[in-house]
């Protein structure tokens, strides 16, 4: 059934510019580009006005393609190999409806600083600007969601704006950028240069005086925090020993999350909207704040006038756009994250702060998630499983708080989710490239019912290049249960269309349609042993857990509130008859379909 | 840097840009997408090639001013911002006013009042004059209220344009060389680009 990919990298000639040879073309220049710049694994899907890269790409071995089997599950595929490994991903589409398929993941990328290249085919230079088949002008569509975005329009430019174009995804706050191609570009004779890699430039170092006034602020702390943002992951190392040299209490955004070793007695958790109580505590008590790589964004803050009101802020941060754009920093930095930690570390004073300390150590007791069976327990049980050099990717919602919550993490870039645009339909693609890009580590994928049916279709994908380190875990509630959640909050129960559990597809069955062995628990101990046969199987395989949709996800802060309003556990239901009649609708659903269900999906 | 500038509601802002397509489209997309307010807007080629320069009238408070700076300064194509409230700078509007002429008196009338203005006449006809006014905006300002009561026809103005004082360019000439603006690579390599001129004074 899955047939060895005929074309294999050789890793020889990578990183060689290619000798311009006489039938050199636009189309064969692109590749030999890639190439030089050691990129050796490419997502994509073909169409009329890529056909001729299409071509090309024959004669490049080097490079590996991977056919997803939609524009956007290719486009998550290199944004998650481009997280997990910190380089840069690449993704491929045809003109008009392909270029327009990749516009959400370029979205994710821009909001999540993923570095990107993404390369759509167009129709012919005359044809631009007239309505021609599948053309769409992609570089106008892109325009606010990329880094930057070229059209090419002389082939002998073209090993030039690729290269510019890497350097710009790469360089200071990473991003997406697209080079739109059009078919005779593709097609001309080539009789420019083949170009070298450019060098990305340095990152900018902290001033002396911004250091100096720093040090000065946190030796003057009594109620210190640091916070590590997703800017932070590359710098992780410096990071971590720059608030273990002070004795800082650390809390790691969802961005964040695994900057800072969880185990660390230190580690506060996440904050925000879904936070842990220790962690909006900490900051809405803090006399000195200090932030690494991160933008303050309003999941994070809460209501911004009340966010740390009593704290100095200091904010260390790459982009200078950032410092100040929602939280006033009181000592801005603009700087590299990892050149201003090691600068704030040689002069480290631990601190010694008794009462501060009890207090955080009461407030990490608080918040505790509900013990009986539903979403929090399934996924405490499976993140639990999770080993240091395990990746764990999530969709968007309730299982990704849960998740995010009560995973911990010892390394960056082992936690791979949508933060910024919350993409549903990004964990399972993006855990599939991560998975590519590490092919000896496991890939956690943790979704939603609902959002797994938004990429599913690459479950072909993983049959189709035998991927075998992809776990796929559906927490499938039946309903969209953050929407749920928010229904029943803010919009006095009335679920409006988010009851998907009379129409789920049996995703046994549905795995088992490309080939992947699946495993389904609808409590917490048949889940054990469904997580012990799913994770040890050899190859990719899907769980389905089946759990009831009462519990949210909690602590949370409501929005427009501040973080030391938010309410910390799950408040006690006064079920009405409308929340009783859809509770037990939605339960026979469930247990309808599970005793239907109960067996393995055939092999 | 940390001298008090006081918010005034109109900021002017020049930029250099690389001449590649769509830069004006990605400048006021940016402008449009967070809401910043363009009061005018003015474009022209510079004395070098692949070059070309802006000068923004942008309105709002300081804060909203230099955000705006900021995410313009990350735009790929934008070389370098000078933010004119922190040097001495001259600024210059032109515009074209149409005034309507009813009978010989007014026409002498207006054409006298014009000359305390030191309008040019760039076209007369029978029933309308257009005037040529340049100055800064409160010259024009007042030269467009003085024409008024005449009945104005209609009015263009380019927007201020505005330079740094001094013998400062703000193109340093080493950067650019003939034949290199194609691939700008010097000035990329040219970063950081923290010059005086955008400076700004919540970086420390």
């Amino acid at each position: 059934m899955t047939q060895p990919d005929p074309i294999q990298p050789d890793s020889d000639q990578r990183g060689q510019p290619q000798p311009t040879v006489p039938d050199m073309t636009g189309a064969k220049a692109l590749w030999a580009t890639l190439a030089a710049h050691g990129i050796n694994t490419v997502f994509g899907y073909p169409g009329g006005a890529i056909m001729p890269v299409y071509d090309a790409l024959t004669y490049y071995p080097e490079v590996r393609h991977i056919l997803a089997r939609h524009e956007q599950g290719a486009i998550h595929a290199a944004e998650g190999w481009a997280k997990a490994t910190g380089q840069i991903g690449v993704c491929i589409a045809t003109s008009g409806p392909g270029a327009t398929n990749l516009v959400t993941g370029l979205a994710d990328a821009m909001m999540d600083n993923v570095p990107l290249l993404a390369i759509t085919g167009n129709v012919a230079r005359h044809l631009m600007g007239t309505d021609a088949f599948q053309e769409a002008d992609i570089t106008g569509i892109t325009l606010p969601i990329t880094k930057h975005n070229y059209v090419v329009t002389d082939p002998d430019e073209l090993p030039m704006i690729i290269a510019e174009a890497i350097r710009i995804a790469r360089s200071g706050r990473p991003g997406p950028v697209l080079v739109d191609i059009p078919k005779d570009v593709q097609l001309a004779a080539f009789h420019g240069e083949l170009v070298r890699p450019q060098a990305t430039p340095e990152m900018p170092a902290p001033r002396p005086e911004a250091i100096a006034a720093a040090l000065e602020l946190l030796k003057s702390a009594q109620k210190p925090v640091l916070m590590v943002g997703g800017g932070a992951q590359g710098a992780s190392k410096e990071i971590t020993a720059f608030a273990r040299a002070w004795q800082i209490p650390t809390i790691t955004t969802l961005m964040g999350l695994g900057a800072f070793p969880a185990s660390d007695p230190l580690w506060l958790g996440m904050p925000g909207m879904h936070g842990s109580v220790a962690a909006n505590h900490a900051i809405s008590q803090a006399d000195v704040l200090i932030g690494f790589g991160l933008r303050f964004d309003d999941r994070v803050t809460g209501r911004v006038k009340d966010f740390a009101p009593q704290a100095q802020i200091i904010h260390v941060d790459l982009d200078a756009a950032e410092i100040g754009k929602i939280v006033r920093a009181h000592l801005p930095v603009r700087a590299d994250a990892a050149q201003a930690a090691v600068a704030l570390t040689g002069d480290a004073v631990p601190f010694e702060r008794p009462e501060w300390n009890a207090q955080l150590a009461e407030w990490k007791t608080r918040g505790e998630h509900p013990t009986t069976w539903g979403a929090a327990q399934a996924v405490r049980q499976v993140v639990a499983r999770l080993r240091p050099d395990d990746i764990l990717t999530t969709d968007v919602g309730q299982h990704q708080m849960l998740a995010a919550q009560l995973a911990r993490f010892e390394k960056p870039r082992r936690w791979l989710t949508s933060g910024g645009l919350g993409t549903m339909g990004f964990g399972f693609p993006a855990g599939l490239g991560a998975a590519m890009a590490e092919p000896q580590v496991t890939s956690i994928v943790i979704a939603g019912d609902g959002g797994f049916q938004m990429t599913a279709q690459e479950l072909a994908t993983l049959t189709k290049y035998d991927i075998r380190n992809v776990k796929i875990c559906i927490i499938n509630n039946s309903y969209l249960g953050m929407v749920r959640q928010w229904q029943e909050l803010f919009h006095e129960k009335r679920y409006s269309e988010v009851y998907l559990g009379d129409s789920n597809p049996d995703f046994l069955k549905l795995a088992d349609a490309y080939n992947i062995r699946g495993w389904r628990a609808d409590n917490s101990g048949d889940l054990e042993s469904a997580i012990d046969a799913w994770l040890s199987h050899d190859g990719s395989a899907l769980l389905e857990v089946v759990v009831p949709n009462e519990h949210g996800v909690f602590p949370m802060v409501p929005a427009g509130a501040a973080l030391y309003e938010m309410i910390e556990n799950e408040p006690v239901k006064v079920p009405d008859l409308g929340e009783k009649m859809n509770t037990l609708a939605s339960n026979t659903a469930v247990s309808e379909v599970s005793s239907e269900r109960k067996t393995e999906a055939s092999p | 840097m940390t001298s008090p500038i006081q918010p005034t509601p109109d900021h002017l802002v020049s930029a250099l840009v690389r001449d590649e397509p769509r830069v004006l489209t990605r400048i006021t997309s940016l402008f449009g997408r967070r809401g910043y307010n363009i009061k005018s807007l003015s474009v022209g080629t510079t004395e070098m090639p692949g070059v070309s320069r802006m000068t923004f009238v942008v309105s709002g408070d300081r804060g909203v001013v230099e955000q705006a700076m900021k995410q313009l300064d990350k735009l790929h194509d934008v070389v370098k911002i000078i933010d004119h409230s922190l040097e001495k700078f001259v600024d210059r509007e032109l515009v074209l006013v149409k005034v309507r002429v009813e009978n010989t008196d007014r026409r002498i009338e207006i054409r006298q009042m014009a000359e305390d203005f030191r309008a040019r006449i760039v076209d007369a006809g029978h029933h309308a004059l257009t005037f040529e006014v340049t100055g800064d905006e409160g010259k024009i300002t007042a030269f467009i209220e003085q024409m008024r009561p005449f009945g104005i026809l209609e009015t263009m103005r380019t927007g201020r344009i505005a330079l740094t004082r001094g013998s400062n360019a703000d193109i340093p000439s080493h950067i650019y060389h003939e034949g290199e603006t194609q691939t700008l690579e010097p000035l990329l390599q040219s970063a950081p680009r923290e010059g005086k001129a955008r400076e700004v004074n919540n970086l420390f």
